[in-house]
C-alpha cells in the first residue's frame, strides 16, 4: 500500500507488526479522508493521546538512579539514565526523543474480509490545535472529548468539546505527566 | 453526513434507509426547535442513580408526551483514573487494575492488557497457557452474557430469568475460584502465561458445567422466546443499521446484530481461536431482539469452544521459563542464588519492557477491547489507554433512541450491554 500518497505524510514506522503513519498536524482531516475513502479504513477503533513530557529524563518511569538534584534538571538531557545499572538487562537505554510533547494516535481498522489495521499519528505541543475528525468518523466525538478532558489536546472544530469524564468545572488535565497523582487536598490533614 | 456510501458488509436488506446519526453532534439527539417553541417538551433526568442504568449512567431526556425527542448521555460518575494509576505501578502490579474496570468481563480486560505487554516483550507463551486462557475467556463470555441476560430480562419484568442466569453464573464463578482462589478480578493471567498451574479437579468440574449448560440455554430460550410480552418489548425497537454501526465504531454483539459479520476471534485470530471450531452468529434486524439472539447464540458457541479446549488441552508448562519476566519456582529459591536474585529483582523492581507502542484488540464479550500501551523501556508503563467497548457503545444511544418511546428506553439501553466501570475507567 502506498502510504506516501497520504496527504501531509511525514514518515512511516513499522514496529511490533504495526504500521504507524505520521502526518502533519495541519493536514490531519485530509489524511483521514484519504485513509477512509481511498484505502478503506472505515472503522475508527480508538483515539489515544499520550504525553511525553520528561520522556527519557530522570525521575520518570523506568529510572532507577538517584533522584534529580533539583526541579530545574527535569528537562531532557541525554543521557539522563545510568545505562549500566544492575538489572537493566540490556533493555535500558535512553529512549528515542520525540518530536513534540503530545502524540494523538488514531487506531484505524479496515473492516472487511481482509482486515488491516493502521495507526495514524499527529504530534502537537501544548495548545497547538488538532483538527477534529468527527465529520470523518462520527465515533471520534467522545474520544476527542476524552483527549481534551484528560490530556488537554486542543481539538479544533469539534461540535461539542466539553469535559466528559471529569466534572465540568474541573481544572487541569489529569493524564498529563505534570499533573500529580495524589488526590485532592483534604482539610485538617496537615498543620491545620 | 460525511460518511460516504460504500459497498455493504451486511447481509439482508438495510434496517432503515440512510443514516440516523444525529447532526451536528453524533452522540446528542437534539430537540427540534419548532417543537420546543410549542413548549410541550419535558426534560427528565434518567439516572445517574437508577437501577436500570447498569452503574451510574445519566441520560438527559427531552420528552414530548411519551416520545423521546432529545437525548444526551452523561458519563464520568465512576471515573477512577485507572490509566493514571497504572502509570505509577510496575507492570505486574498494573495487571490487577485492568480487570477491575469491567467487573463483569474481568478476564477479557486482564488478557487485553497482558497481551499488550507480551507483544512488547516478544515473549513466548506455552501452549497450555494459551489454551487455558482461551477456555477462561470463553467462560467469562458466558458469565458476562448471563449477567446481561438476567438483568436485562429482569428490567423487562421477567424476574425468574434473573435467578436462573445467576445460578449458572455462580457455577462459573466457582470455577474461577477453583482456578485462582478468587471469584472475580482473578489476576490469573500474567506476562508469560498463567499465575498458577491448573488445579486438580478443574477439568472434571468444568466438564460438568459444559454438560449442563446447553440445556440451560434451551431453558432460557423456552422462557423468553415464547413470551409475548418479551417479544413485543424487544422486537423492532432500538434500530441500528450496519453503516451507522460501523460509522459509530460499534463492535461485538451490537455490530453483529446489525448484520455485520465481524468477530476479532474469527477475523484476526489470537490465542487458540484459530484452532477451534465455532460459528459467529450474525443477525440482520439490528433491534433489541437480535442483540439478545446474538448473545444467546454466542453462549452456545462459547460452550462449544470451552469443550474443545477441555478436549484439546495440551500438557506441559503453564508459564514461560523466561526468568527475566516470570518468577522462578518457589523451591528454587532455597538452592539457587540466581533464582533468588531474579525473584528479588522481579518483586522489587519489576521487569523491563522494551521501548515502543502497541495497540492490541481482542473480542471481549462487549466487543472490541483495545489496549494502547506505550513503554519507554522501563518497568512501569508510560501510557496505558483502553478502548473500552462500553464507552463506545454509549455513543450510539442517541442513534438507537431516535424516535423511541420512553417505555422502550430501558430495553434499548439495556440491550447495548454497557458496564459503567469500563466506560468511565
Amino acid at each position: 500500500m502506498d502510504h506516501a500518497a497520504v496527504p501531509g505524510f511525514v514518515e512511516r514506522k513499522d514496529a511490533y507488526g504495526e504500521t504507524t503513519i505520521v502526518v502533519e498536524r495541519e493536514r490531519l482531516v485530509e489524511a483521514a479522508l484519504h485513509l477512509r475513502d481511498e484505502l478503506g479504513f472505515n472503522f475508527l477503533a480508538d483515539v489515544a493521546a499520550a504525553d511525553y513530557l520528561g520522556w527519557g529524563a530522570s525521575g520518570v518511569a523506568g529510572y532507577w538512579g538517584s533522584p534529580p538534584p533539583s526541579e530545574q534538571t527535569r528537562e531532557w538531557t541525554p543521557p539522563a539514565r545510568d545505562l549500566n545499572a544492575p538489572g537493566s538487562w540490556g533493555l535500558q537505554r535512553v529512549p528515542e526523543p520525540k518530536p513534540k510533547r503530545f502524540s494523538v494516535s488514531y487506531h484505524l481498522l479496515a473492516l472487511g474480509p481482509t482486515p488491516r489495521r493502521i495507526r495514524l499519528q499527529v504530534w502537537c505541543d501544548d495548545g497547538e490545535p488538532v483538527s477534529s475528525v468527527v465529520e470523518v468518523w462520527p465515533t471520534a466525538d467522545w474520544h476527542e472529548r476524552e483527549a481534551w478532558d484528560l490530556m488537554g489536546i486542543a481539538i479544533e472544530g469539534h461540535p461539542n468539546l466539553a469535559r466528559i469524564l471529569m466534572d465540568d468545572d474541573w481544572e487541569g488535565h489529569p493524564l498529563r505527566k505534570d499533573y500529580p497523582l495524589g488526590g485532592e487536598p483534604v482539610r485538617f490533614s496537615d498543620e491545620e | 453526513m460525511a460518511v460516504a456510501a460504500r459497498p455493504p458488509l451486511a447481509a439482508g436488506p438495510p434496517v432503515y434507509e440512510g443514516t440516523r446519526i444525529p447532526r451536528p453532534i453524533p452522540t446528542v439527539l437534539q430537540v427540534d426547535p419548532a417543537l420546543r417553541e410549542e413548549g410541550d417538551v419535558l426534560e427528565v433526568n434518567f439516572g445517574p442513580n437508577h437501577p436500570s442504568t447498569h452503574g451510574v449512567l445519566r441520560l438527559v431526556l427531552d420528552l414530548n408526551g411519551e416520545r423521546v425527542v432529545g437525548l444526551k448521555a452523561v458519563i464520568g460518575y465512576l471515573h477512577t483514573g485507572f490509566e493514571k494509576n497504572m502509570e505509577a505501578k510496575t507492570y505486574w502490579k498494573a495487571i490487577t487494575y485492568a480487570p477491575r474496570m469491567d467487573y463483569v468481563a474481568f478476564q477479557a480486560n486482564e488478557y487485553g492488557f497482558v497481551a499488550a505487554i507480551e507483544k512488547l516483550l516478544g515473549i513466548d507463551v506455552p501452549p497450555k497457557a494459551v489454551w487455558m486462557r482461551t477456555l477462561l475467556l470463553e467462560l467469562n463470555r458466558i458469565h458476562s452474557h448471563l449477567v446481561w441476560l438476567g438483568t436485562g430480562a429482569l428490567e423487562l419484568g421477567a424476574i425468574s430469568m434473573f435467578w436462573y442466569c445467576f445460578r449458572e453464573r455462580d457455577a462459573i464463578l466457582d470455577l474461577f475460584e477453583m482456578v485462582c482462589g478468587f471469584r472475580m478480578h482473578t489476576r490469573y493471567f500474567q506476562a508469560g502465561g498463567l499465575a498458577e498451574d491448573i488445579p486438580i479437579g478443574f477439568y472434571e468440574e468444568c466438564q460438568k458445567f459444559c454438560d449442563v449448560m446447553p440445556e440451560r440455554i434451551d431453558e432460557y430460550e423456552a422462557i423468553l422466546d415464547q413470551q409475548a410480552i418479551f417479544l413485543a418489548r424487544t422486537q423492532g425497537i432500538g434500530l441500528l443499521a450496519a453503516d451507522d454501526a460501523i460509522a459509530l465504531a460499534q463492535s461485538g454483539p451490537v455490530l453483529r446484530a446489525s448484520g455485520v459479520d465481524w468477530d476479532i476471534r474469527k477475523n484476526e485470530p489470537y490465542l487458540a481461536y484459530g484452532d477451534v471450531d465455532f460459528n459467529v452468529p450474525v443477525y440482520t434486524h439490528g433491534d433489541v431482539y437480535d442483540r439478545y439472539r446474538v448473545r444467546i447464540e454466542e453462549m452456545r458457541e462459547s460452550v462449544r469452544i470451552v469443550q474443545q479446549c477441555l478436549d484439546g488441552m495440551p500438557d506441559g508448562p503453564w508459564t514461560s521459563d523466561n526468568r527475566k519476566v516470570v518468577l522462578p519456582p518457589r523451591h528454587e529459591l532455597h538452592t539457587s542464588m540466581e533464582s533468588l536474585i531474579h525473584h528479588f529483582k522481579l518483586v522489587t523492581e519489576g521487569y523491563r519492557v522494551p521501548e515502543g507502542e502497541v495497540y492490541v484488540a481482542i473480542e471481549s464479550p462487549r466487543g472490541e477491547f483495545g489496549c494502547y500501551l506505550v513503554s519507554d523501556g522501563g518497568p512501569r508503563p508510560w501510557r496505558v489507554k483502553f478502548r473500552a467497548p462500553s464507552y463506545v457503545v454509549l455513543e450510539a444511544t442517541a442513534t438507537v433512541m431516535s424516535d423511541a418511546l420512553v417505555a422502550d428506553l430501558i430495553a434499548i439501553v439495556g440491550s447495548l450491554d454497557n458496564v459503567m466501570g469500563e466506560a468511565d475507567r
